[in-house]
């Protein structure tokens, strides 16, 4: 038979017994929608865990030291291999020679110095201890800025500075607005580096204020507070929305990544340097941030950067512990959310098995007719298939409804609490396809029993049957 | 070979039936090689319930030859009904040969009896058998729908189908709607749509009062030997031996699974 035939056929079966094959029908649905709701809530979870972490850009980013250097919270470094032959070697310094060659890398879209300190800063009457990072100019599109009140650097060496919200909000009068600071001049006081001279020269120099480069630096190096002002031009919404690339988390205020560096501010590992003996051309730099032109290309890179001999740290194997927890979650969700399905099957198979019962003698008639044990077989195969696709695509709205009923209470409960409602729910369209694929193949299976036993009557015994 | 007599009674009003070999995929040669339409060799059809062994067909060697009318008579549990499903194709032999259109049926696979059923013979049943859920249109189309005919040359075939029954206005009726005669002669529509060469009636007027058995029985003579091209093959069990006698070419008894005795009338 036809399957045009075979489908208009299991219709009007299917139209006879109208409630029964309803009720089996809306067992499907209901198993579809808590198997859709389930998963959509785990996809939804996972979605606004990735969207976090990438808005942040860290996805994207890895934090690279010398192997001398503190270690990323391990001895020997993040990623390293104990057995390597580099351990073997005095430690390479992060220098610009090794930039320009991590910059060289494939996959690499920049490599960016960080730059983090600490510092006062001052808005009379008010003064803050803060963190201050560099900003590179791609942070502009990664993210981290969204919501973002006023603009971003209007250019790299502007000695401009952008400010976390909550920063803002102790800096301003009581009841001003954190935006109130936009336009006006913050001061910072910090520690910088202002190299020693030589020691025939030294009793000779008058210019101490001057900051001065790495190379001149070769005979250390002075401390000295130093104040700068800054305008700012603008406020982020809170502090702990991201902080962008490694390393800038949880900073307070942002400042161009090369007016930063200008500044020559004293940083961790400074008092490090000074007492190490390695040599190293040009700039040497505590950390750099690499950014990669996708996550994909991060594990790649890290082991490239290893092997030129430094430490390297990225989230990617956090994010894919992350990802292994949300796919043994979204796999449970969906085991629970089945088990209606499951249930819904037997559904089936009893409706399916009923129907022959039933229609013993016109199972009976088709074959005198000349229907083969093979179009028995599909007649039945095609009722149990257009019961699990009708049960799905009811299912899915079923779901998509109880979904959005969720969300619906789950904001109007979490804005009671004073929390910002994030979207827990997302019904992607591989999951829409695949639960009614889903419940189709479940149902087929679940109509293998009734359509075989269906297609082995005997039509002597079917057409005796009264 | 019997051939029912010309100068029978047939009705002007009912349309010559066109069947041809090859609208059923039956080679010429094949349907013509032995003269027989059908052809039993030591056929038997035995049921085992409990320790007693049944033999409802026990060792039948019958021919059937081409456009034959054949009556089947016999008391209940002769063994007519089941000669007539081994005929069929509806079941199989426990040992023996039949041969339909010179193909034997023991030998083949239960799809290629599907088609047997489909294309080249048509059933008629003693209680109808028809689908009460469907109207007549849809009963008629059923085999149709099996024998995959294009959709759009199915209407027409129908509605030829119940035209030659005189039921071409009754297509929207379902059969609970019909009288017995009307419900028997749509099933007789409904075997005649893919225009099979053997028609195997298993007691078409037992259901039915005299007069309106007499109506089918005109009906299948006329199906037997229309005014126009080649008649159809028929057996047909029934108890009635004068509606047999007064329409069949030949009638075999039977008795206890066995041929009691066999008379030519034509």
């Amino acid at each position: 038979m036809k399957l045009g035939d075979l489908a208009e056929l299991a219709a009007r079966n299917l139209r006879e017994a109208v409630l029964r094959n309803s009720l089996t029908t809306l067992g499907i649905s209901v198993g579809v929608a808590s198997l859709v709701a389930l998963l959509s809530l785990g996809v939804g979870l996972q979605q606004l865990v990735d969207r976090s972490v990438a808005r942040a850009g860290l996805f994207d980013t890895i934090s690279v030291r010398s192997r001398q250097s503190a270690p990323f919270g391990q001895p020997g470094g993040g990623r390293r291999n104990p057995r390597d032959a580099a351990d073997l070697e005095p430690p390479r310094p992060l220098d610009d020679a090794a930039r320009k060659e991590i910059a060289a890398l494939p996959n690499v879209l920049e490599v960016n110095p960080e730059v983090r300190f600490t510092a006062e800063a001052r808005r009379e009457p008010v003064s803050e201890l803060v963190m201050v990072s560099g900003m590179a100019e791609s942070s502009q599109s990664s993210g981290m800025l969204d919501g973002l009140s006023g603009h971003f650097f209007s250019s790299p060496d502007a000695e401009e500075v952008i400010i976390q919200g909550d920063l803002a909000k102790r800096l301003v009068d009581l009841g001003q607005a954190p935006a109130s600071l936009l336009g006006q001049e913050i001061t910072l006081r910090f520690a910088q580096r202002q190299a020693l001279p030589p020691p025939s020269e030294q009793a000779s120099t008058d210019a101490p204020n001057q900051a001065v480069g790495p190379d001149e630096e070769a005979m250390g190096f002075s401390i000295v507070p130093s104040e700068k002002k800054f305008l700012v031009v603008g406020v982020t919404p809170t502090s702990d929305s991201g902080g962008g690339q490694v390393g800038l988390n949880n900073s307070g205020m942002y400042l161009p990544l090369a007016v930063a560096e200008k500044l020559q501010v004293v940083q961790q590992g400074d008092l490090r340097e000074v007492s190490r003996s390695s040599g190293g051309e040009g700039t040497r730099y505590a950390a750099l941030n690499i950014r990669a032109s996708s996550p994909t290309a991060v594990a790649q890179i890290e082991t490239r950067v290893t092997h030129m001999g430094f430490a390297t740290f990225s989230l990617i194997d956090v994010t894919r512990n992350l990802r292994t927890f949300f796919a043994i979650f979204d796999m449970f969700l969906g085991i629970f959310g089945s088990l209606a399905l499951a249930v819904a099957s037997l559904g089936i198979i009893n409706t399916l098995v009923m129907a022959i019962l039933e229609r013993r003698r016109e199972i009976g008639v088709l074959k005198a007719l000349g229907a083969a044990d093979r179009d028995v077989r599909q007649l039945f195969f095609a009722e149990a298939g257009v019961m699990g696709l009708a049960g799905g695509l009811f299912g899915v709205l079923l779901g998509w409804v109880i979904g959005r009923a969720i969300q619906f209470a789950t904001m109007i409960y979490l804005k009671r609490q004073g929390v910002n409602a994030p979207n827990i729910w997302s019904v992607p369209w591989w999951l829409v396809l695949g639960a009614i694929v889903f419940a189709v193949v479940v149902s087929l299976a679940s109509g293998i029993y009734p359509a075989s036993r269906a297609a082995r009557l005997d039509p002597v015994e079917a057409l005796r049957y009264e | 070979m019997c051939i029912g007599s010309p100068t029978r009674a047939r009705n002007s009003a009912v349309k010559p039936l066109r069947v041809t070999l090859r609208s059923m995929n039956v080679s010429e040669a094949a349907a013509s090689s032995n003269g027989f339409a059908i052809r039993a060799e030591r056929v038997a059809r035995h049921y085992r319930m409990g320790e007693a062994l049944i033999r409802a067909v026990n060792e039948i060697s019958l021919d059937v030859g081409s456009g034959e009318f054949l009556a089947l008579l016999g008391a209940s549990g002769s063994g007519k009904s089941t000669l007539l499903n081994l005929m069929a194709g509806l079941d199989r032999p426990s040992s023996g040969t039949i041969l339909a259109m010179g193909r034997d049926l023991a030998a083949m696979s239960s799809e290629e009896l599907a088609a047997h059923r489909n294309r080249t013979i048509g059933i008629v049943f003693q209680s109808f058998q028809l689908l009460p859920r469907m109207t007549l249109e849809e009963n008629v189309e059923l085999p149709l729908r099996l024998a995959e005919v294009p959709r759009v040359e199915r209407p027409a075939r129908v509605q030829e189908a119940l035209e030659r029954v005189g039921l071409a206005a009754r297509t929207k009726h379902r059969p609970t709607e019909l009288s017995g005669g009307e419900q028997q002669r749509a099933a007789i529509a409904r075997a005649l749509v893919n225009q099979p060469m053997i028609l195997l009636a298993d007691e078409p007027t037992g259901n039915l009062d005299t007069k309106t058995g007499e109506e089918i029985m005109s009906l299948i003579a006329r199906i037997h030997w229309p005014p126009s091209g080649p008649g159809r093959t028929i057996v047909m069990v029934t108890h009635e031996r004068a509606l047999a006698e007064r329409y069949a070419d030949r009638i075999v008894t039977l008795s206890d699974g066995s041929i009691s005795s066999e008379e030519r009338l034509r």
